[in-house]
């Protein structure tokens, strides 16, 4: 892998992350390191789902699932042993890697919504075991306390704004290095035609497990640090459809066979979804998204991605 | 490697719930050959081929390529062996252009690093007549430039064997025969080619040798002169 400019502006990122949410460098409120957080998980979902709905083509409904997987997986560590944050965030990804790696398995001879309603089945399935399982508190929910401060953040929340900030760093390489990889061109013939892709030498079914496990790890990733986020978790918010929709409205708004479609959507959705909520209602959101999602499946199928090239010209 | 025999088709059967698409059939094909598998309308042909492609799975009999039993292989594995075919109605991966569609197959099937792909997928794009279209997007391509490419894309496998499903269904005579002159092209170089036609004029003059399938049966096999005359194949064809 190259160095580019990609590269150095992550890093930038990052360090600006660190500045800020170290030192206090901005005078602002509290309340935009956990609106920003939110936002970033969403980057680091919609990257996610992105990598096997936009690259790939095949429409995971169960994002969900994956979500609240890492989130309880967070919480059995913390129930076990009282891990820190820093161990949670992998073992919830290689929880997830598996669980994706599993369902590819089950469910990948399915094509089209076939494979949607599977995916969708699951997070059901998962929801039911987690409500029916005492040790992480069944239906009532758990939780967790979690430290007022931690140096050298200060408060908490800018200390998982910037775990999340990371998360997304991480999410977004991923999914660019395997766009740009023979992996991400075998992916996009799985997705333009998977028969005419086997017959010309893609091992179809391999290139979709390896998607299914590194969209599962990263999904599982993004829902670790939520039980610290929100301090209590229960089935019904952790397996929150609106998990589900959200990432595909925005990889589907930002445009989805690219890495920067979905970290646009994300960022645009989580933010107006954000602002919505606090300047008009809780209950927009979802409004806001189906009528955005609307507009750009009649307006612009490829999303504000295929628009800028359109725009530009012709090019691919 | 028994003799020359590039593929073997021994008893091979299919069957779609109780309809028997596939009944017994056996074939040879010879390396270099260039050999024309014809029949009527659900005859089988396009079934017989997706087993050899393994795009199917035979419920009896076997296939051998090159010694090698090919049952329970994956397509991409039979492609990278050296089994590559052409789509009936073309496959192109639309989101990407002519050369990129080559790419995957150099990629995936012959092994090519990314820096060669443009040169050997060029190369290719040359032999079929498509250079002029390599940057274009392949969802856009005219009906015979959709055939070349899945000819070209085919080609870019590498294979030893070349299936070609109708790649001429549809076409202008004078298109008929510019994709003749790339499949007789390809034998020169030592493809071997098995070509389903229901384009006489071509499958005649391409062939040396025809097997003709009716109703999941070979009723026939023999030079173009034979096939022409045999009264069977009168029947399968026109009725009694």
């Amino acid at each position: 892998m190259r160095i580019d400019a990609f590269h150095l502006t992550a890093v930038a990122i990052a360090l600006l992350g660190a500045a800020i949410t170290i030192f206090d460098l901005l005078p602002i409120n509290k309340f935009y390191f956990f609106a920003g957080y939110v936002v970033l998980q969403y980057v680091v979902l919609a990257t996610a789902w992105n990598i096997m709905g936009g690259y790939m083509g095949y429409v995971n409904f169960g994002t969900a699932g994956f979500f609240a997987v890492g989130a309880y997986t967070s919480v059995v560590l913390y129930n076990l042993m009282q891990a820190p944050l820093l161990l949670m965030i992998p073992v919830a990804g290689v929880v997830c890697g598996l669980l994706g790696l599993g369902m590819g398995y089950l469910t990948l001879r399915l094509r089209g919504v076939f494979f949607a309603i599977a995916t969708l089945a699951m997070a059901i399935v998962l929801e039911t075991l987690v409500v029916n399982w005492d040790y992480v508190g069944g239906a009532t929910g758990a939780y967790i306390l979690r430290a007022r401060e931690i140096a050298p953040f200060g408060d908490y929340v800018e200390f998982l704004f910037f775990v999340m900030l990371l998360l997304a760093i991480f999410a977004v390489t991923v999914a660019r290095w395997i766009g740009r990889s023979k992996t991400g061109r075998g992916f996009a013939a799985i997705r333009d035609d998977e028969v005419a892709a086997e017959c010309a030498g893609v091992p179809t079914l391999r290139l979709k497990l390896i998607a299914t496990t590194v969209s599962g790890f990263l999904m599982g990733v993004a829902g670790a640090p939520f039980v610290l986020y929100v301090g209590f978790v229960e089935p019904s918010s952790a397996f929150n459809l609106v998990y589900a929709v959200n990432s595909i409205a925005m990889p589907m708004i930002g445009g989805a066979t690219t890495w920067v479609g979905p970290l646009i959507g994300a960022l645009l959705l989580g933010s107006v979804q954000q602002i919505a909520t606090v300047t008009i209602s809780s209950e927009l959101n979802l409004l806001i998204v189906g009528v955005l999602l609307v507009f750009f499946v009649i307006a612009a199928p490829e999303g504000i991605v295929g628009l800028v090239r359109k725009w530009r010209g012709g090019g691919r | 490697m028994t003799g020359d025999r590039l593929l073997e088709v021994r008893s091979v059967t299919k069957r779609f719930g109780g309809f028997v698409a596939l009944d017994e059939v056996s074939l040879d094909v010879a390396a270099g050959e260039r050999f024309g598998l014809i029949g009527p309308n659900g005859s089988g042909k396009t079934t017989l081929i997706n087993c050899i492609s393994g795009t199917l799975a035979n419920d009896g009999g076997e296939i051998v390529f090159k010694g090698t039993v090919l049952d329970g292989r994956k397509p991409h594995d039979r492609t990278r062996l050296g089994i590559s075919r052409s789509f009936q109605i073309p496959k192109p991966f639309r989101s990407m252009t002519v050369l990129e569609n080559l790419g995957i197959a150099l990629e995936y099937a012959s092994g090519a690093g990314p820096r060669e792909v443009e040169d050997r997928g060029m190369t290719i794009l040359e032999t079929i007549g498509l250079a002029d279209r390599a940057t274009e997007n392949s969802g856009k391509l005219t009906q015979i430039d959709m055939r070349k490419l899945e000819l070209a894309r085919a080609m870019a496998t590498e294979p030893e064997l070349l299936i070609s499903d109708e790649a001429m269904a549809g076409l202008s005579s004078t298109e008929v025969d510019d994709i003749l002159e790339i499949l007789f092209r390809m034998n020169e170089r030592g493809i071997t080619i098995i070509m389903i036609e229901h384009i006489m004029r071509a499958v005649m003059r391409f062939s040396e040798r025809i097997v003709v399938l009716d109703a999941g049966r070979r009723i026939a096999e023999g030079k173009p002169d034979e096939i022409v005359h045999d009264p069977e194949v009168e029947r399968a064809y026109l009725g009694e």
